[in-house]
């Protein structure tokens, strides 16, 4: 099978839908399984309360919004290098879902500061870095509708995306550089987690449901973007000819 | 668990309903776009499968 063929739109459009249900389905089932076990199975924090449960969107929301970001740069990356179209396709496919995702950390993040903190929001390190990925998102997707020609969208929005990723790390490690008021990472690779099963496995599910959507949107999405920008270019020949 | 002790959440049924309601709004409301946007492509371009040999988009 040669996967090169895979690297032009029109090929890739239907290896594509015949993708998505096997990624939609499972995000479904492990959508309900995970919060079937976050509020049925999982216990009552015996700090928080009820108010932790929040964690099991808030946590998989915000770690998508950044493992998005990334992806999105190195797509618009090599969409750029190497002119290839289908990856600047998938760089502006992937930055809705993403800006989805980090909105959907920051307004449950402010939701669970409110009863925890006695405060939506404060300039800490965490909360702020998180807010320019989010601007971040919303100047690529600005930036790419702003620019009439397409390849010229992409190499600027490819810019400003690769410069962006300077603020995943920022965002990560934000918790342990500073002083913040938001509470350290809920699970390290080499450190044994400190959460109670139940509500780790709600967490990791949930996690995986978000990730499985994501995919399923994106390619859903970078089918739309596939016929659209084909439609433009055949209007143009029109126009040309 | 009774069903208002579920609804109650500890007093924070507000603050933990409203973060899965924005939740399923956001994610409905992504769904529901792109769906119209699909349709949107579908109604003007119905002889778009000329460039796709494998599948004709129905």
């Amino acid at each position: 099978m040669n996967l090169y063929k895979y690297a032009a739109p029109a090929n890739f459009y239907p290896l594509a839908g015949k993708l998505i249900p096997w990624f939609a389905i499972p995000a479904a089932i492990l959508f309900v399984v995970g919060l079937y076990i976050g509020f049925f199975v999982a216990p009552t924090d015996a700090q928080q309360g009820d108010a932790y449960r929040i964690i099991f969107i808030h946590v998989p929301a915000a770690w998508l919004g950044m493992f998005l970001y990334v992806l999105l740069a190195i797509y618009a990356a090599i969409g750029w290098a190497f002119n290839a179209r289908l990856a600047s396709m998938m760089a502006t496919s992937l930055s809705i879902t993403g800006a989805m995702f980090t909105f959907l950390s920051l307004v449950t993040g402010a939701l669970w500061g409110k009863p925890t903190w006695g405060t939506w929001w404060v300039w800490d390190a965490r909360l702020t870095s998180s807010l320019i990925l989010f601007f971040l998102y919303v100047g690529f997707i600005s930036l790419q509708s702003a620019i009439e020609d397409q390849r010229r969208a992409d190499r600027a929005g490819a810019l400003l995306a690769i410069v962006g990723v300077i603020n995943v790390p920022i965002i990560y490690f934000s918790v342990e550089w500073w002083n913040t008021l938001h509470q350290g990472a809920t699970i390290r690779i080499l450190n044994k987690p400190t959460m109670a099963p139940p509500m780790l496995a709600a967490m990791l599910i949930m996690l995986a449901a978000c990730w499985l959507y994501s995919v399923a949107i994106v390619l859903a999405r970078v089918r739309c973007i596939i016929r659209e920008r084909e439609q433009n270019v055949a209007r143009l020949a029109e126009v040309s000819a | 668990m009774s069903w208002s002790e579920f609804i109650y959440m500890g007093d924070y049924g507000f603050y933990v309903w409203g973060s899965y309601l924005v939740s399923f709004i956001a994610i409905g409301g992504e769904i529901l776009f792109l769906w119209k946007r699909k349709r949107r492509l579908q109604e003007h371009t119905k002889d778009w499968s000329a460039g796709v040999k494998n599948e004709t988009p129905s």
